[in-house]
């Protein structure tokens, strides 16, 4: 093992640029299970269909190529992560439909949630490989709308040796604006309140007279919004997709959820942002062939060492 | 007898296979107290669970204020003012004490601001320690201030039938009387109150009415003061042999 300095700045920003990606899906598993005790696997798939969604509507509908700029470029880029969280927040309340709500009112076991999702998952991200609709990906990879200038003649700065492009600037500005608003949402708002008491004590919620189902319809919205803003900014940061670009950064999140403590919103951004930090920050050291053994070794320390993770299970700040 | 404000008529509860609840029926007129009395697992909490909603019946109707019921969902219970005082108070241990209390006027979430908060004020007029409390966490109070934080909830959702299960369990004596006290005064308000007890003693002194309920089924109904002196309720409930 030698470590090598050099790489440090390009750890730490590549780092933070896909922990804040791993931070915004972590939501999605973080809030669920926040309010059912459920783990939704088929989350990944949700998070596909926020890349796939604009890809499909921008990209092939309205024809979107080339990089755009000015006004254009902020309307085009609010359009892309509003467009990708409707899609993906509509997803997650279609899955909650027809894959758990069926089960809730039969009072199945928990583990049969579980094998629900995980059918649900491989359900949606096969489809996406099929081709006989027009949202569909294929087989191969697909070019993603590239609308901003990610090349020499964009805009760039180099920070700790490391040129920092529009497209993952705009990740870890749009996660951190997307935190900010969960944030306040959760711990501000009446609709917040209602989700932290159905966390907390679900029968207490109902004599407060809160509507279960409502409340859980609207975490599975929330958190499959943010997914799909991840999905448009995965989509922007890598300039292309795949019918299974959710697998990996599904099960990292699902990781970053853990280690910050499942259930737990502000642990689910902490968790992402320390995973990718973690990931990357292995490569200082150790080959980057390394760094998904690394990042998957955090989930068995974490269940073995501190099972609460970081910041405990409780839902709000 | 006018038509009263909650009525059971022959309510069945089922868990599964298991019958908790066979065929109670009882009633609740406006402005008393009424108590239902029973041991461990003689199914009271399951029949307040039952009229909030939260497991409804297998079988039999609920009346409140001469609309059925017994098909609505919870909140929609709660939205009728029948608010449940749970067995084991089930504060959010996460949320502080003025939290716990708003999330008790939940759905008096666009209520002016002004009305919402007279309304915590009351309840701090009537548990001084919650205010002092205000900012803690539910889950730090002790057992007696997690009954007051409970029953101060349940008020501030404005009550048209309060419904308490167990409110003295494990509460040292002091407390309980603090507790009882209080529901004197709520009901001397003119708010209407089921309670659930296993200090039948207690229970009945502060009840115009009672109902004894033993595996699921009811056995005796009365006056209370006539249960106190039932010999059947003395040594099964009272402790005399």
């Amino acid at each position: 093992m030698d470590c090598n300095p050099g790489l440090i700045g390009p750890a730490l920003i590549t780092g933070l640029i896909l922990g804040s990606l791993y931070a915004l899906i972590a939501l999605g598993y973080t809030m669920v299970y926040g309010v059912l005790k459920l783990i939704n696997f088929a989350h990944d798939a949700v998070f596909a269909f926020g890349a796939v969604s604009t890809w499909y509507i921008l990209g092939q509908v309205f024809g979107l190529v080339g990089p755009q700029s000015g006004l254009t470029l902020v309307i085009v880029l609010l359009a892309f992560l509003m467009i990708g969280g409707l899609a993906s927040g509509g997803v997650a309340v279609g899955l909650e439909r027809v894959a758990y709500r069926p089960l809730r009112k039969r009072h199945a076991a928990r583990l049969s949630y579980l094998i629900s999702a995980i059918g649900a998952s491989f359900f949606a991200t096969y489809m996406l490989q099929q081709d006989f609709l027009p949202f569909m990906l294929g087989p191969g990879p697909r070019q993603y709308p590239n609308v901003i200038e990610a090349g020499a003649a964009g805009f760039s700065f180099s920070l700790m040796n490391v040129r920092v492009t529009g497209p993952r600037l705009l990740v870890v500005v749009a996660a951190f604006v997307c935190f900010f608003i969960l944030d306040r949402l959760i711990n501000k708002t009446s609709t917040g309140r209602s989700i932290r008491a159905l966390s907390e004590d679900p029968v207490a919620a109902q004599l407060m007279g809160v509507n279960v189902d409502r409340v859980i319809v609207t975490t599975f919205f929330v958190g499959g919004f943010f997914g799909g803003v991840a999905g448009a900014l995965y989509g922007t940061l890598f300039g292309s997709i795949a019918w299974n670009l959710g697998f990996i950064p599904g099960i990292k999140a699902f990781t970053a959820a853990v280690l910050g403590g499942i259930g737990n919103i502000r642990g689910a951004m902490l968790g992402g942002l320390l995973l990718g930090l973690i990931e990357n920050g292995s490569t200082i050291c150790i080959g980057p062939e390394w760094k998904n053994v690394i990042a998957f070794t955090m989930l068995p320390l974490v269940l073995i060492f501190r099972p609460t993770g970081i910041m405990g299970e409780r839902i709000g700040g | 007898m006018a038509e009263p404000l909650l009525e059971l008529r022959d309510v069945h509860v089922r868990y599964g296979v298991i019958e908790a609840v066979r065929g109670i029926s009882l009633t609740v007129a406006e402005g008393e107290v009424v108590t239902l009395i029973g041991g461990n697992g003689a199914g009271k909490t399951t029949t307040l669970r039952a009229i909030s909603m939260v497991h409804g019946p297998s079988q039999g109707q609920i009346f409140f204020r001469g609309e059925e019921i017994t098909s609505l969902r919870s909140d929609q219970v709660v939205a009728r003012g029948i608010i449940q005082v749970p067995e084991g108070r089930h504060i959010f241990p996460n949320m502080s004490v003025a939290e716990n209390l708003s999330m008790g006027a939940f759905q008096r979430r666009k209520a002016p601001r002004k009305e919402i908060s007279e309304e915590i004020d009351r309840v701090f007029t009537l548990f001084p320690i919650l205010k002092e409390r205000s900012k803690q966490a539910g889950g730090t109070l002790s057992g007696g201030e997690q009954q007051m934080l409970a029953i101060g909830r349940a008020l501030m959702a404005k009550p048209k039938l309060l419904m308490l299960d167990e409110p003295s369990m494990g509460l040292a004596p002091q407390v309980v009387e603090t507790v009882f006290e209080v529901i004197h005064t709520i009901n001397s308000e003119g708010i209407p109150v089921l309670l659930i007890e296993q200090n039948a003693q207690m229970a009945l002194n502060s009840a115009r009415r009672g109902y004894v309920i033993e595996t699921g089924e009811i056995v005796l109904e009365d006056e209370a003061k006539t249960l106190l002196g039932n010999e059947r309720v003395r040594k099964a409930y009272l402790g005399e042999e």
